[in-house]
C-alpha cells in the first residue's frame, strides 16, 4: 500500500509537473472575460510557430501575446478592438479566421466559386453529350443517306 | 475550343499545377511582410541602454536608418554582429532595440564585441517589440527620414541581404529624402 502510494506521487510529479510549468495562469475579474480569453487565444495564431495558436504555443512571443490579451480584456476592449490591434501589428496572418473583405475575400469565396465552376463544366459536358447523341443521326447529308441506303441494299442482296 | 485543343487540356492543367507546386517548394512560409510597411514608427518612450534619458520615435527621424532588433540570448544576433559593425563603419546610421534583455548582459556584449549602434533602445518588457510586430530576433527595419517604416528583414543581415535587398532600398530612400 505504502509503495503504491509512493509510486503514485512519483508519477504525479513526473507527469504533471512539466504540464504545470508550461502555461501561466491569469486571474480574471469576470468569468465572461475568461471565456473570451479562451476563444481569442484559440483564434489568434502564433507568429513564430505558425501552425499553432497562442493557446497551444509556448514560444516567448505567444506568452507576450497572451499577457497583452489579458491586459486588453481587463481594460474592457471588445473582441473586434483586440483583433484589430493584433492585425495592425502582425497582419491578417495572425488570425485563423481572416476577416471577410479585402484580399482575404478570395479565401472565403474561392470554394463556392470553384464548386459553381465545376457544376458549370458538368452541365456543359452533359449538354454537349446529349446534343451529340441526337445530332449524330441528323447530320448525315442527303448524299450520305443515299449511299448508306445503297450499301444496306447491297448487303441484303449479297446475303 | 477545338477537339484537338481539348485533348491537351489535362496536360495543360497538369503543367499549371506542376508550376504552382514547384514554385511552392522555394517559398518560405515563415516569411511574412510586416504589417507596418509604409506606416509611421510606433510611438514609444523607453530608456536608452547604458545612458540616462528616454528615447522616443522622434529620435529616429532625420535620416534614413537601419533599426536592428537584437538580444544577448539570440544566437543569430551574434552571427550578424560583425557585419553590422562593417555597415556602421561605412557610415550607415544604425540604431538598436535591445529586445527583452538584461541591461548588464547587453552592455557587456557591446563592450566585448564592439558597438555599431548610434544608440540602443532598452525594451525590457518587449512592448515596443509587440507594437512593431517583432516575432523573433534578429529583425532589421529600414526607416526613412520621416520616421516611416519602409522595409523589414527577418533573420540575419549579411552581405548578400545587404547588397541585394537593403542597400538598393537604402539608396533610393536616401535620394528621395535629399530631393525633398
Amino acid at each position: 500500500m505504502k509503495i503504491t502510494c509512493w509510486l503514485f506521487s512519483a508519477a504525479l510529479v513526473i507527469f504533471v509537473g512539466p504540464a504545470l510549468a508550461l502555461v501561466e495562469t491569469y486571474n480574471f475579474s469576470d468569468a465572461e472575460l475568461e471565456v473570451r480569453y479562451q476563444n481569442l487565444t484559440e483564434e489568434l495564431r502564433c507568429p513564430k510557430c505558425q501552425n499553432q495558436n497562442i493557446a497551444d504555443s509556448n514560444a516567448p512571443i505567444a506568452q507576450d501575446l497572451r499577457r497583452l490579451l489579458h491586459q486588453q480584456l481587463e481594460e474592457g476592449d471588445s473582441d473586434a478592438e483586440i483583433l484589430d490591434h493584433m492585425v495592425a501589428r502582425y497582419g491578417e496572418f495572425v488570425r485563423y479566421r481572416p476577416s471577410f473583405g479585402g484580399v482575404s475575400i478570395i479565401l472565403w469565396l474561392a470554394p463556392a466559386l470553384l464548386l459553381l465552376a465545376a457544376f458549370g463544366v458538368l452541365l456543359l459536358t452533359l449538354r454537349s453529350k446529349s446534343r451529340a447523341g441526337t445530332a449524330g443521326v441528323a447530320s448525315l447529308s442527303v448524299e450520305e443517306q443515299a449511299r448508306l441506303q445503297s450499301l444496306l441494299n447491297k448487303a441484303e442482296q449479297d446475303s | 475550343m477545338g477537339p484537338r485543343l481539348k485533348l491537351f487540356l489535362p496536360l495543360i492543367l497538369f503543367a499549371m499545377l506542376a508550376i504552382t507546386l514547384f514554385r511552392g517548394l522555394s517559398l518560405d512560409p515563415s516569411e511574412m511582410p510586416s504589417a507596418l510597411i509604409d506606416r509611421p514608427f510606433p510611438v514609444f518612450n523607453l530608456p536608452r541602454l547604458g545612458g540616462p534619458g528616454l528615447l522616443s520615435q522622434a529620435d529616429l527621424e532625420g535620416q534614413v536608418s537601419l533599426l536592428n532588433v537584437w538580444a544577448t540570448w539570440c544566437v543569430a544576433c551574434r552571427v550578424e554582429h560583425p557585419y553590422l559593425k562593417q555597415l556602421a563603419q561605412q557610415g550607415i546610421p544604425l540604431f538598436g532595440i535591445n529586445y527583452k534583455d538584461n541591461d548588464v548582459a547587453a552592455q557587456r556584449w557591446l563592450d566585448e564585441l564592439g558597438d555599431p549602434y548610434r544608440f540602443n533602445i532598452a525594451d525590457h518588457e518587449g512592448t515596443l517589440g509587440l507594437d512593431l510586430g517583432v516575432y523573433g530576433a534578429p529583425e532589421t527595419y529600414l526607416v526613412d527620414a520621416k520616421g516611416v517604416i519602409r522595409y523589414r528583414h527577418v533573420g540575419v543581415v549579411d552581405e548578400g541581404v545587404w547588397k541585394t535587398v537593403l542597400e538598393p532600398l537604402y539608396q533610393t530612400l536616401t535620394v528621395e529624402s535629399s530631393a525633398q
